[in-house]
């Protein structure tokens, strides 16, 4: 079982989402974060004090698959997200020890779909 | 004896004082300016003033809040922008009496126009710059309702190039025509009480025109828009109908039974308006909404505007229960079949509401309110009032729409009016002001 954990650009969020689905992924949880990558931060000014290099709101993903599961997971992530610029995000691909599903107790593979 | 210097200059000053005064009132004599007519005015105009900033929360409240300070800045800036062109030219080119064009620059920087004198053919009782700061009010909300169209994706310089000239070119002229002294719809015996076509037709195409050439959002076809806080929007939605009661009720210009029947049409269209939406999402939509409640209340307010002085209690539920009908097939009907991006409806709500009201006040309007009016088809069976408010309603449509879409163009040609892709990602907030309307982490 992995764990994918994807940083994206919020807009790109519901692009990301509709390709999950054509993909059969349809169980993701999703929070907003604020980041800072290779992207240059924008510039906020408050009565004329500046502040730079800011953190940019970013959307994080993540997603509990099956191993055979996990390549169509990244393709529809970088489908969605994918701009070709800066800032368009990062995946990340972990092993996942254990999933218990609370309603029924099930565990492992089961419990992920 | 010994008077005491203190009690001398006050005896002296009693003394000039009450000869100035019976001097002033020997020559100058202001003719019969009224204290509570000049007062009700006066209060009238800071209630319409707080219709902007309401505006600003109504709209705020429905884009993204990546958007929100765009939002407020565009009504703020129009506030402060407009008040100056206004004093300057607006009142002037509105306002001076003329039978062309509009009313040229006779009363530039306000020169001529009275803080003490009346102008009888506007407003007898009142001194003339009551009126004038009164219709400076509602300069200012008129291209403030513009903004719902092209939200989201208008860049700030041409927003603001855009503004002052549509304010200068589209608003004070056909405000001329139907209210200024002069003007070539009011001869023709147009009635729009509070502004139904002045205000809300002239905005509301206007609004078609950008949101049919500024295109749609680039996330229009992809995914539906949520609010992103709709109480904002019901703050804003109570503010304009608070500061409604002087837009209609104050276009009385006076203290009176008046201003009382227009308060009491502008309450209760607004009521039935409310409801008849709240309804209509109930019975299409599965649950009453509260975005659809205060739609409908914005809507009977819009329709009520031009009939406000002219209309009793019957027409004025009549207009209110019927208009949200219109602006619901308007908005989630014909809205998406055209494909249009109208992004806070404000074609959806100010024109077609707007234009029911301007026709209606043609089928309603009674002259047991309002002996200055007219009897309309409804009440008297003559349809004579009705073709003169569809000549109106027709001629404010078409120069509405050429003008806008040429100063449209124009703007587009000097500085571009759209916003690139990317910065439309950002948001508005941030790309056009430098600042964000909420924080994540402290």
């Amino acid at each position: 079982m992995k764990l994918v954990i994807a940083i994206i650009q919020p807009h790109r969020l519901e692009q990301v989402k509709d390709e999950l689905y054509k993909a059969d992924v349809n169980l993701i949880t999703v929070s907003e974060v604020l980041g800072h990558g290779r992207q240059k931060g924008v510039t906020e000014v408050y009565r004329g004090v500046r502040e730079t290099g800011n953190l940019l709101r970013k959307v994080r993903l993540e997603i509990a698959v099956n191993e055979n599961y996990v390549e169509r997971t990244i393709n529809a992530i970088t489908k969605g997200a994918k701009t070709g610029k800066t800032g368009d995000g990062k995946i990340f691909v972990l092993d996942l020890p254990e999933c218990i599903r609370i309603r029924t107790d099930e565990r492992g593979s089961e419990a992920i779909g | 004896m010994k008077i005491s210097a203190s009690k001398l200059i006050v005896c002296m000053g009693f003394l000039f004082a009450t000869a100035a005064f019976c001097f002033a009132g020997d020559i100058s004599a202001p003719p019969k300016i009224d204290s509570g007519d000049t007062a009700w005015v006066l209060i009238s105009a800071a209630l319409v003033m707080l219709m902007t900033p309401g505006l600003a929360f109504f709209y705020g409240g429905l884009v993204r809040r990546k958007n929100m300070l765009g939002v407020l800045m565009q009504c703020l800036v129009i506030l402060a922008a407009l008040s100056i062109q206004w004093v300057l030219i607006g009142y002037s080119l509105a306002f001076a009496p003329s039978s062309g064009f509009w009313g040229g620059l006779k009363w530039f920087g306000l020169n001529g126009v009275s803080i003490y004198a009346p102008y009888t053919d506007y407003a007898p009782t009142i001194p003339h710059q009551a009126f004038m700061i009164f219709q400076a009010m509602f300069a200012i909300i008129t291209p403030a309702l513009i903004i719902g169209a092209f939200a989201e994706r208008m860049k700030f310089s041409a927003f603001l190039i855009f503004t002052l000239l549509w304010a200068t070119f589209v608003y004070d002229p056909v405000a001329h025509w139907v209210w200024g002294s002069g003007g070539w719809l009011k001869n023709l015996g147009a009635l729009d009480f509070a502004g139904g076509t002045v205000v809300h037709i002239n905005a509301g195409i206007a609004a078609l025109v950008t949101a049919l050439v500024i295109g749609k959002r680039t996330c229009y076809d992809k995914y539906a828009v949520a609010p992103h806080n709709l109480p904002f929007s019901v703050l804003g939605a109570a503010l304009l109908w608070f500061g409604w009661f002087g837009f209609n009720a104050g276009s009385a210009l006076g203290a009176n039974g008046l201003a009382v029947n227009a308060f009491v049409v502008t309450n209760t269209a607004a009521a039935a308006a409310a409801l008849s939406w709240a309804l209509l999402d109930w019975i299409f939509n599965g649950k009453p909404t509260m975005l659809g409640t205060i739609s409908g209340a914005v809507a009977g307010l819009v329709a009520i505007t031009p009939a406000a002085g002219f209309v009793g209690v019957t027409g004025a539920i009549a207009i209110g229960l019927l208009v949200s009908v219109f602006c619901f097939i308007a908005v989630s009907v014909v809205k998406h079949k055209l494909g249009y991006d109208d992004s806070l409806d404000a074609f959806g709500v100010h024109g077609i509401g707007g234009i029911w009201g301007a026709l209606a006040t043609g089928l309603f309007a009674s002259k047991t309110v309002n002996p200055a009016g007219a009897d309309g088809l409804f009440v008297s069976g003559n349809g004579h009032q009705f073709l003169i408010q569809l000549a109106a309603v027709a001629v404010t449509i078409v120069y509405a729409f050429v003008g806008t879409l040429v100063i449209y163009k124009i703007v587009d040609a000097i500085v571009g009016v759209r916003v690139n892709e990317e910065q439309e990602a950002i948001g508005l907030d941030l790309t056009q002001h430098n600042e964000r309307a909420y924080t994540m982490l402290e």
